[in-house]
């Protein structure tokens, strides 16, 4: 069996799973230090269900700690940028266009240095070390102890990367933490920078909280491997996760879109899940959200690392209902909805109140909206299936039917079915659906390149490519009996000679519990 | 609409570079590349050297020496090996050297796109003036395809440089020429180059080229801005300020790309709404979009703009970035008018990029040039 728990900014989620089946789930308050919440999470379980230290073969976890601590500018290590690619690039040097508070709280400092390759594999210029050395003196003089290395290119060729954490770490010794830009984002340098550097900051407290994770199982008695779950609802080892805490970083509406899939039986559909204020729209397929294509702002930074493509809209339960019911939102009352709300004996009028009236929900007094004009009822619940129609609709890629689950405490505000979509489905056991998304999460490798692609050689180089895919895959500890490419995409680059290529694959498998050692 | 936007040209370029890269990158009809490396280079060298003067076309004396400077290459290249500070004046410097000359002032070539920014970087490194126009009044992806074509005047001797320090002074039979020379160079520079080109006086340029282009671009810009802070339409705001017509209104039901000797070919179907309910509109695109149908009628081609916005905000939408579910509007604006003589038709009508119809105005009217 195993443990999925959500650790989110307000509950903690746990479910015990056997299979795709859920043998016990319990919701509980977040609590401040990480450790007292995993192990009270866990005990709860246990107390809905007993089970043996040695029948648990993993444990996933999946955690806004990161994302809430970039934020909130909160335990940022002091961390330098170095950038390889002088000649280039020097006019926009690291940190450009990031808020200036965010650099503070990070004591962020900016290196360039010479390195780099062309689009084709050439060097740009060769790496010079006494260059190097001279940066590490300055970053050691002021204090930096974690350090991002970005090199043009480099989702081409790591090379240079890679000889110049050597050459850093030499002079700087074995305390500084460094994170390389091609392990973390693509194409598009500010951009996969920007996600490197904020990694960077973000290493210390990752080791501190790897250690709370790992200490709060192992303080339970459990002796089975730990995992935390990434942006693209696939796994990683503490021992990764310490590495790359950035990866984290949209995990929580991930593994709420998978554990919703999981509840549904389907493996292509649109998760649409409706919380208080917001519905946010995503869509899986094979399983997995579809990733955001292009920069994603985290914080005010502008990123490009793998993000699940979300869309919200300004509809939840506590949407403010106006103009007879044609005006829903993007106005709520949020929090406050449990003495606001017409059923809860308040004076304003929102979406759960329109629900409740129309016999779709039971919640709070229902006698307290038994006036309010049918029409009106009607026409609000038009509006928001037609609004939700239409971002689920904008979120699709292609004419083809896709099914639609719903999710969240909000999903009452749906009916059966919405306009030109068809049947909505309403899982059981929803609120717990990010729990079970990080229980049932597998093992991916992925591939973001490009290719020149001369005549004759297109098939033979996207073999390579997939191949490339699943090796990583199985590299990340996936079962190779169970690997499969679950995403490619080819697209040609305006521009470029000789057929110039980004070949994008994505392998998926089971996580091989048999390779795991602990 | 939108009072709050002064009219009439500007006098120097500071804080409006990104009203004005929002403004190219609507005139870069999707393509032109990415404006906002451009907007981010632009405003580094104007912090760093102060706001650039802008002058207009008519206020340039007649013996002014002006040289163009542009990017070329893949904007796919830019976003990755992001320029050096000083490559476009080097650009420059090495063109006017070797020439013998010394420059008075800066000219754009091309106001869609990323290249409307990289003639203010030159012009601030260099303490130079920039000419308010450009010599082609949108984006075109080649060389030879501008007004001053036109008019007879060369390209070359034009140079293509690099960051590392490498640069070609090249000569040319003409313009075609100049393209495939360049174009060479540059790919084996890495796929992205400098380049100073276009060498004219204040009294060619005020003849060969399109004025006010870059006053256009950060009215523009300012335009869409100042219609969604004020919950007005800014598809609408930006078709009047180009005087051209929104055809229609409608999502992207499908997008289909297909590579063709370095330029990435395709179409997209926008299946109308609304109004539109029931018509179906599909572009045409090589970078940028060059024709646009409507149930089977040819509404629009190159040379006149063709230009696809986010229905809500209008921001522009490239034809890279297209992809299904998109509620997009498609304007259609006039090109400058010399676009449309059989010359221009030749030199970039829908013939040459290979679309067999004859050219067809903003209005859907056929051109009468032709």
């Amino acid at each position: 069996m195993k443990i999925g728990i959500d650790v989110g900014g307000t509950n903690t989620d746990a479910v015990l799973m056997d299979g795709d089946r859920v043998v016990a789930a319990i919701k509980r308050a977040t609590t401040a230090d990480v450790t007292s919440g995993i192990v009270e999470a866990l005990t709860s379980l246990r107390e809905q269900r007993d089970f043996g230290d040695d029948d648990i073969e993993a444990v996933m976890i999946g955690t806004t700690h990161f994302i809430n601590a970039l934020v909130e500018a909160d335990r940022l290590a002091p961390t330098a940028a170095v950038r390889l690619g002088l000649p280039a690039t020097a006019s926009l040097p690291p940190f450009v266009d990031w808020p200036a508070s965010l650099v503070r709280a990070m004591h962020g400092r900016a290196y360039l240095a010479h390195g780099g390759h062309e689009f084709d594999g050439r060097e740009i210029s060769p790496l010079d070390l006494e260059e190097l050395k001279r940066h590490a003196a300055d970053m050691a003089a002021h204090g930096i102890r974690s350090v991002a290395v970005s090199s043009v290119f480099s989702p081409i060729n790591s090379e240079l990367e890679l000889a110049a954490q050597q050459v850093l770490t030499a002079e700087l010794g074995p305390d500084v933490a460094f994170s390389l830009s091609h392990e973390i984002g693509r194409i598009g340098l500010l951009e996969r920078e920007n996600a490197t550097i904020i990694n960077a900051a973000l290493r210390e407290l990752a080791a501190t909280i790897a250690d709370g994770l790992a200490s709060s199982v192992v303080g339970s008695g459990l002796g089975a491997p730990l995992f935390l779950s990434q942006n693209d609802g696939t796994l990683m080892d503490v021992e990764y996760a310490r590495r790359y805490p950035v990866a984290t970083f949209a995990s929580g509406p991930t593994n709420s879109m998978r554990g919703a899939a999981v509840l549904s039986g389907l493996e292509n559909c649109a998760v649409v899940d409706v919380g208080g204020t917001t519905t946010d729209v995503g869509v899986l397929s094979q399983g997995f959200p579809r990733e955001a294509s292009g920069e994603v702002s985290v914080s005010g930074v502008r990123t490009n690392f793998r993000m699940p493509d979300v869309l919200s809209i300004g509809i939840g339960g506590g949407s403010l209902i106006r103009a007879d019911g044609a005006q829903v939102g993007p106005d709520s009352v949020g929090y406050r909805l449990s003495s606001r709300a017409l059923v809860f004996g308040g004076t304003t009028l929102t979406a759960t109140d329109i629900a409740v009236a129309a016999g779709w929900a039971e919640i709070g007094d229902p006698p307290l909206v038994a006036h309010l004009p049918k029409e009106a009822v009607r026409r609000a619940l038009d509006t928001i299936a037609g609004r939700v129609a239409e971002a689920v609709d904008r979120m699709r890629t292609s004419s083809s039917p896709l099914p639609v689950v719903a999710v969240g405490g909000g999903s009452v505000l749906l009916g059966d079915r919405l306009p030109g979509l068809g049947e909505v489905r309403k899982p059981e056991n929803f609120a717990v659906a990010n729990a079970i998304g990080a229980a049932i999460a597998q093992v991916s490798g992925e591939i973001d390149k490009v290719y020149a692609i001369s005549a004759g050689r297109r098939a033979a180089i996207i073999d390579e490519a997939r191949q490339e895919a699943v090796d990583r895959a199985i590299a990340a500890g996936a079962d190779p009996a169970t690997v499969e490419i679950v995403d490619f995409d080819e697209v040609p680059i305006p521009y470029l000679p000789g057929n110039a290529t980004r070949i994008r694959a994505k392998a998926v498998g089971d996580l091989d519990l048999r390779a795991v050692t602990r | 609409m939108s009072g709050a936007v002064p009219a009439g040209p500007i006098t120097k370029i500071g804080p409006e570079i990104s009203a004005l890269a929002r403004g190219a990158a609507i005139l870069g009809t999707g393509g032109g590349g990415d404006p906002h490396i451009g907007r981010l280079l632009a405003e580094a060298t104007v912090r760093e050297h102060g706001p650039v003067p802008l002058v207009q076309l008519a206020d340039v004396p007649d013996d002014a020496v002006v040289v163009g400077a542009a990017m070329m290459g893949a904007p796919t290249v830019m976003v990755e090996k992001v320029p050096s500070a000083t490559q476009f004046a080097h650009a420059v410097r090495v063109l006017t050297g070797r020439l013998g000359i010394t420059p008075t002032h800066i000219a754009c070539i091309e106001a869609g796109g990323v290249n409307s920014t990289t003639p203010i970087v030159a012009a601030a490194e260099l303490g130079l003036p920039l000419i308010d126009g450009d010599a082609m009044g949108r984006a075109f992806p080649e060389v030879q395809m501008v007004l001053p074509t036109l008019y007879g005047h060369a390209a070359a001797p034009m140079s293509v440089t690099d960051e590392k320090g490498n640069s070609i002074v090249l000569d040319a039979l003409d313009n075609h020429w100049a393209e495939r020379l360049a174009r060479t160079a540059t790919i084996e520079m890495g796929c992205s180059s400098s380049t100073a080109q276009y060498v004219m006086s204040g009294a060619q340029i005020k003849e060969a080229y399109v004025p006010g282009t870059l006053s256009l671009c950060v009215r523009l810009g300012e335009a869409v801005q100042a219609a969604r802070e004020a919950n007005e339409d800014p598809v609408a705001a930006a078709a009047a300020m180009l005087g051209g017509r929104i055809l229609l209104a409608g999502k992207v039901t499908d997008v289909e790309r297909r590579t063709k000797t370095g330029f990435a070919r395709g179409t997209a179907r926008v299946g109308g709404t609304g109004r539109d309910t029931g018509r179906e509109a599909v572009l045409h695109f090589q970078n940028e979009h060059l024709l646009v149908e409507v149930d089977g009628r040819v509404e629009t081609t190159a040379p006149d703009l063709i230009i696809v916005l986010d229905a809500v905000t209008g921001e522009p939408v490239t034809t890279e970035a297209t992809r299904y579910g998109a509620r997009v509007r498609i304007v259609t604006a006039p090109a400058d008018p010399r676009w449309h003589s059989p010359e221009a038709h030749r030199l970039a009508g829908p013939a040459y990029f290979g679309y067999d119809t004859a050219p067809v105005l903003f209005d859907g009217s056929v051109a009468s040039g032709s």
